[in-house]
């Protein structure tokens, strides 16, 4: 079961360095899909260990492969609109939000 | 008519209310207003005269209440007795004279109507003095007396030396007023009440100490002083010559400077408790007198003459009742005739005198000049003024046996028993005679020394010369009352006391008559005969004559020692309240404003300066801490996840908490320098992708 | 007499003072003619009054038309409280009667002519509720309500300096009253139980400690001092009346400083008979002292308004030499008499100096001279109001002067002092005669006044009025003398405590 986790953290922490490291909007956005899937197999796996017969972890993981896609959706449309307005996605060029 | 007396002062006083509201632009009306009313003032004195003969001059009171209070009760009155009856014939004739006179003399003045009602209103107010029964009457009418002399001085004000003259009789009277209230003031004191009659019973009952009546005598007789022009405060009259001629024969000869002889006469019994004051009035007169004949010397103002001689009349009219109290405060049933004569000659004196100054004015109206220098020979011209002007001067001078002479000669009768003054009366006397004649030789005799105003002299008008021959008359006859033989006669009416009888003095009717004739003989060597120089008596005796012919030097001395002073008194007290009492207001502000100044700097600098401070330094903070919000997302969220393990970290262990928060700073300084220098780079190269 | 009499003499000139501020300000005329109207209806309400207590109520000493005492602020327990007895009857009846004439008389004013008549009537209706007052609460508030419309009137309508005038009377007569509230603050918390009505203090003070006694009568001595105003406190007065537009000074030298020995009369002399005894002495002699010396600096003066300013300070002497001789109801009856005929004599030389003022536009007296040929009925008035002001019997000052000397005379111990307060009477003669020779006596300056014009119709009728009265005073005094005989010898009685 071990290696289930393992693999869940690996991928998330793939995820993670990627949302943080990305300059493309896209790709942060495929990084943030990394992470949704690495919860849902721990999700899934700690179903195992706690539940038996209760089939929660499953259920949530379908909610959060259903929440991704509408996430996915709605960053795509903001990325769309900032290559509208801005001519490009690179995020470093998006820090108007600043002091 | 007797109980109707109140109302004589009342006749005026309709005639110059009428004139001052209704008929001031109808200038004959309003002196026919003003004469009708005095001549109707006249003839009620006339009948109250008659009266109270048939009464033996029993006297009559009528008062009615002006204030009451606890402590005084002050009231208006009359008292009506044989000297009252007398003074009221006396202001109305020779106030209708005046009045009638002023016909002719005024002519053509512009401001006509408005010298009738002046003088009604002084006949008014003459009318209240005289009539008045207690010290707070006479009061009130002797200042209003003042208030009109004051505006008749200053009649034709337009000259500068007459509105001085009307300012300087104001004062100077009012200076002596000022010791007639302490006079009242000490009377209501000790005596609570002013009536006069309620005053003389508490004078004569002892109900009052003898220095309290001397010192309430003294200071009542400085309104006397002041109203008579006695020395000291008798520089005004003079002056007041700057007047219309009638209004300084009504006013200052006959009536109104008469007021403080008829005052002390008034109040004897106050006077003569106490014989150390009557003794100052009587030196006071004999000084007056004195000294006022010598200036009469050698005037040459023909009024000037005539006031100093008024002078110096009044002097002698005061001196005689101041003898008179003196006499009666050493005994009680004295014979002296001081009381008598002053009065008496208070009555003879108002007649010539005012006859004098119309004479003059007469002859002013024909020459139009005052100075006696410019005349001479004007007999030839005035007739009747001459003759009445010679009459007059006799009387003056006491000749038998014109009215003069019997009132003269009770004069020095009076001091029979005070050899001193008696030289002194005589000397006065003999000077009387001299200067009269003297002027009247200088006027009307001889050659004239200005042909060209003599040409132009004319005899004056009927309306002048008509009051001239009245007094003419009356200074012949009226006299005559008083003769000594009458055993009803001027002193059986007019009376201190009791009744009082007194006999025919031949000696001294000798004396008096041998003194004034020399007097007379004098004057026609020097000025009629010219047998003797005048130049050479005045070189001779020249610091006398110096001294006679500047007065004494007392306008000079006042001036210096009194008016500059208190002028300059004025500055200096004025200074002091600009700049030492304000100076001190303003200076407390002066501080208050500085020590607020002060305070705000205070305020500023320092309370302010660390509330400033503080939030200085809230701003430098948060200044370098407003870089954390870069505006880059990934940046947060690497802070969060940099919490996030610090916090997990520092849960399982502490220690390895400060390693990984060491290692955090130094990442993200190295990264901040990275930055920068990136920022440096992207500057100087081109945008890619714009 | 009517209820609420006493309230309507206060509020009438408060609803004029609202209803001049709502008339539309270029409408001169009926700003002019309300606030005439509003301030003659108090003034025919104050003559009933006086006429009415003459009457009625003068027999007696006792307060009338009482209104009150209605609660007004319960934590302070202060009430209001009016009520009128004959010291404050001819008070009011001066400031009605100067106050309708100064409203007339200012209809020469064109400028800001709206704020001006609603100022004016706030201040009549704070001069008549300081007269009417008997809870101290209300006497103070009245007191300081005065002085705002003043402070503008002087400020805003005043002469070249007004600015300092305004600022100087302001702070100088504040300076007082704050010592009067301190006084009062005293009276009140020592009072058992704590309250602010007169009469019930009248009654109770005297049996305060002596040191107690003395301090509120030197507190209150200082504030009214300076209002009437007592030597050395005087000097706001001729800045305040030179700058002051011709109305104000009237209501200034007519009302306001009478508040001053008003005050003293009706608080300080009755509730502290122990400090008046002790200080009886040293207030004569400030009395002497301004009567010599206002005299002295008149006659330096060179300016027409403000020789008659340096006057009421002399003048205002004889009050407070009045005042010293407690002990005389003469005297007292006296200080009464000044403080009536000093409103009207010196409100008419104010009235006759600012109508001179308005044609030359000058008011130095070296500059004139023989205006008696050219304006002769000016000229009478302006001589018989100068010969009112030096005491010239048959008018009101006559009466008064005499009062106050024959009182103060026989008072114990002021024999001295009241001997050289007679000197005043020469001064005075002195420096109103100097006047008159050099502004109308003389020889007149064709070429520079012969524009002059003789005074009009409505300057006479405001000043005839204040000649009528200053000779009836002068001629028949004895009512007046009656209306407040037996109040004043009711005030003796509690000064003799």
């Amino acid at each position: 079961m071990l290696q289930y986790l393992a693999l869940a953290a690996i991928l998330f922490a793939i995820g993670v360095f990627g949302v943080l490291t990305r300059r493309n909007a896209i790709g942060i956005l495929m990084s943030l899909e990394l992470m949704f899937n690495a919860v849902n197999i721990n999700l899934v796996t700690f179903n195992k260990y706690v539940g038996g017969d209760v089939l929660a972890g499953q259920i949530f993981s379908l909610f959060v492969i259903v929440i991704a896609a509408a996430e996915a959706v709605v960053g795509l449309a903001i990325v769309l609109l900032l290559y509208r307005n801005w001519r490009g996605i690179d995020v470093d060029r998006i820090n108007v939000m600043k002091w | 008519m007797l109980e109707k007396a109140f109302f004589i002062p009342f006749y005026p006083l309709l005639a110059f209310l009428v004139i001052v509201f209704f008929t001031r632009w109808k200038e004959k009306l309003s002196s026919g207003i003003s004469i009708a009313m005095v001549l109707l003032g006249f003839l009620h004195s006339l009948a109250v005269l008659i009266a109270m003969l048939g009464r033996d001059g029993r006297p009559l009171e009528l008062a009615y209440t002006f204030i009451d209070h606890p402590s005084i009760k002050l009231e208006l009155g009359m008292w009506i007795d044989g000297l009252t009856a007398v003074m009221l014939m006396v202001v109305t004739i020779v106030s209708s004279c005046v009045q009638i006179y002023s016909l002719g003399y005024m002519k053509d003045d512009p401001r006509w109507s408005r010298y009738y009602s002046y003088l009604s209103l002084f006949t008014f107010s003459m009318l209240g003095l005289v009539i008045a029964n207690n010290f707070f009457m006479i009061f009130i009418f002797w200042e209003l007396v003042g208030l009109t002399s004051y505006l008749l001085i200053g009649f034709w004000f337009e000259k500068k030396s007459a509105s001085d003259a009307g300012k300087k009789a104001f004062i100077t009277t009012r200076i002596g007023d000022l010791g007639f209230i302490v006079g009242l003031m000490i009377l209501v004191a000790y005596a609570g009440t002013l009536n006069y009659q309620e005053v003389f019973a508490k004078v004569t009952s002892g109900a009052i100490p003898a220095n309290i009546i001397a010192l309430a005598g003294v200071f009542v007789f400085c309104g006397a002083v002041g109203k008579s022009a006695q020395f000291p405060l008798h520089v005004w009259l003079p002056d007041a010559m700057e007047g219309p001629t009638p209004v300084s024969a009504l006013i200052h000869a006959a009536t109104m400077v008469a007021a403080g002889v008829y005052l002390v006469a008034r109040a004897m019994t106050l006077f003569a408790g106490s014989a150390s004051a009557a003794m100052v009035i009587a030196v006071i007169g004999m000084i007056t007198s004195f000294i006022a004949a010598t200036i009469a010397l050698t005037q040459n103002d023909i009024k000037r003459v005539l006031a100093y001689s008024t002078c110096s009349q009044l002097g002698y009219m005061i001196m005689a009742l101041g003898l008179y109290g003196v006499d009666l405060a050493h005994d009680p049933h004295t014979h002296s005739v001081g009381y008598y004569a002053g009065t008496f000659h208070l009555m003879t004196h108002a007649f010539f005198k005012a006859l004098l100054f119309l004479g003059a004015g007469s002859v002013i109206h024909a020459v139009h000049t005052n100075d006696i220098n410019d005349m001479g020979g004007l007999s030839k011209k005035m007739k009747i003024t001459t003759t009445t002007f010679f009459i007059a001067s006799l009387s003056i001078a006491g000749i038998f046996p014109l009215s003069g002479f019997w009132s003269k000669d009770e004069i020095i009768a009076a001091t029979v028993h005070h050899p001193f003054f008696m030289t002194v009366t005589l000397l006065i006397a003999f000077m009387t005679a001299f200067y009269m004649f003297r002027l009247c030789f200088m006027t009307f005799t001889g050659e004239p020394r200005d042909k060209h105003r003599f040409e132009h002299a004319h005899e004056s008008p009927k309306s002048m010369t008509g009051p001239l021959i009245a007094l003419a008359f009356l200074s012949v006859f009226a006299g005559w009352v008083g003769l000594p033989w009458l055993k009803h006669g001027f002193s059986w009416f007019v009376y201190h006391g009791e009744h009082q009888v007194h006999h025919p003095n031949y000696i001294l009717m000798v004396v008096s008559t041998v003194v004034a004739l020399s007097g007379i003989g004098l004057a026609y060597l020097v000025y009629y005969k010219k047998a003797i120089s005048a130049d050479a008596i005045a070189e001779r005796f020249k610091p006398l004559y110096k001294l006679s012919f500047n007065k004494w030097y007392f306008d000079e001395i006042y001036d210096a020692v009194i008016i500059k002073p208190v002028l300059g008194f004025t500055r200096v007290l004025w200074w002091f309240d600009a700049n030492i009492i304000d100076g001190a207001v303003n200076g407390s502000g002066w501080l208050t404003v500085k020590w607020s100044d002060l305070k705000m700097w205070f305020d500023k600098y320092i309370i302010d300066g660390a509330v400033n401070g503080l939030g200085y330094i809230c701003q430098a903070g948060s200044w370098a801490l407003k870089f954390i919000q870069s505006g880059s997302v990934q940046f947060y969220a690497l802070f969060m996840l940099g919490s996030a393990v610090g916090f997990v970290i520092y849960r399982v262990t502490p220690d390895g908490f400060y390693y990984y928060l060491a290692g955090v700073v130094i990442l993200a300084l190295a990264r901040l320098l990275s930055r920068i220098s990136r920022t440096n780079r992207l500057k100087t190269e081109p945008d890619i992708e714009g | 007499m009517f209820e609420y009499a006493l309230s309507s003499l206060i509020f009438i000139p408060v609803i004029g003072f609202i209803v001049v501020m709502f008339l539309p300000k270029d409408n001169f005329g009926l700003i002019r003619w309300t606030s005439a109207l509003f301030s003659f209806v108090p003034f025919v309400i104050s003559v009933w009054l006086t006429y009415d207590y003459f009457i009625l109520h003068s027999s007696s000493a006792a307060m009338v038309y009482v209104e009150g005492p209605f609660t007004w602020i319960p934590a302070l327990n202060a009430q209001y409280f009016l009520g009128v007895d004959g010291i404050s009857v001819p008070m009011l009846f001066l400031t009605g009667l100067l106050g309708f004439l100064s409203i007339l008389a200012s209809f020469n004013i064109v400028k800001r002519v709206k704020e001006y008549f609603a100022f004016f009537l706030l201040l009549i209706a704070g001069m008549m509720g300081v007269f009417c007052a008997l809870d101290f609460f209300l006497f103070y508030v009245f007191w300081e309500v005065m002085l705002v419309p003043m402070y503008f009137l002087i400020g805003i309508w005043g002469g070249p300096r007004k600015e300092y005038a305004a600022i100087k009377f302001f702070l100088y007569t504040l300076f007082g009253s704050i010592f009067m509230l301190v006084a009062i603050l005293v009276l009140y918390f020592t009072s058992e139980p704590h309250t602010l009505n007169m009469l019930t203090l009248i009654q109770t003070a005297p049996a305060f400690s002596r040191s107690l006694q003395i301090m509120c009568f030197a507190f209150f001595f200082i504030a009214f001092a300076i209002k009437v105003p007592v030597w050395p406190f005087h000097t706001w007065l001729p800045d305040a009346h030179v700058e002051a537009p011709t109305a104000v000074s009237v209501i200034l030298a007519g009302v306001l400083l009478k508040m001053g020995t008003y005050g003293m009369l009706r608080i300080s002399w009755p509730m502290f008979p122990e400090a008046l005894r002790y200080f009886a002495v040293p207030i004569a002699l400030l009395g002497l002292i301004a009567i010599i010396y206002g005299a002295l600096v008149s006659m330096a003066q060179k300016d027409l308004k403000k020789l008659v300013a340096y006057s009421s300070v002399s003048h205002m002497g004889y009050c407070m030499l009045a005042l010293g001789a407690y002990s005389s109801v003469t005297a007292l009856a006296g200080c009464m008499f000044q403080m009536v005929s000093h409103g009207l004599i010196t409100g008419a030389l104010f009235l006759l100096v600012g109508v001179l003022y308005d044609r030359a536009h000058t008011r130095e007296i070296a500059a004139f001279g023989g205006l008696g040929v050219k304006i002769p009925v000016y000229t009478g008035l302006m001589v018989l109001f100068s010969m009112a002001s030096l005491g010239l019997p048959g008018m009101s000052g006559f009466v008064s002067e005499f009062m106050v000397f024959i009182g103060a005379f026989s008072h114990p111990g002021f024999m001295v002092i009241t001997a050289l307060a007679v000197l005043g009477v020469v001064l005075t003669a002195g420096y109103m005669l100097r006047m008159v020779q050099r502004v109308f006596l003389g020889e007149f300056n064709l070429a520079k006044w012969g524009g002059l014009t003789e005074i009009n119709f409505r300057e006479i009728v405001t000043v005839a009025p204040l000649a009528i009265l200053t000779i009836a005073i002068g001629v028949y005094p004895a009512p007046l003398s009656n209306l407040m005989r037996a109040t004043l010898e009711n005030l003796i009685n509690l000064m003799a405590r």
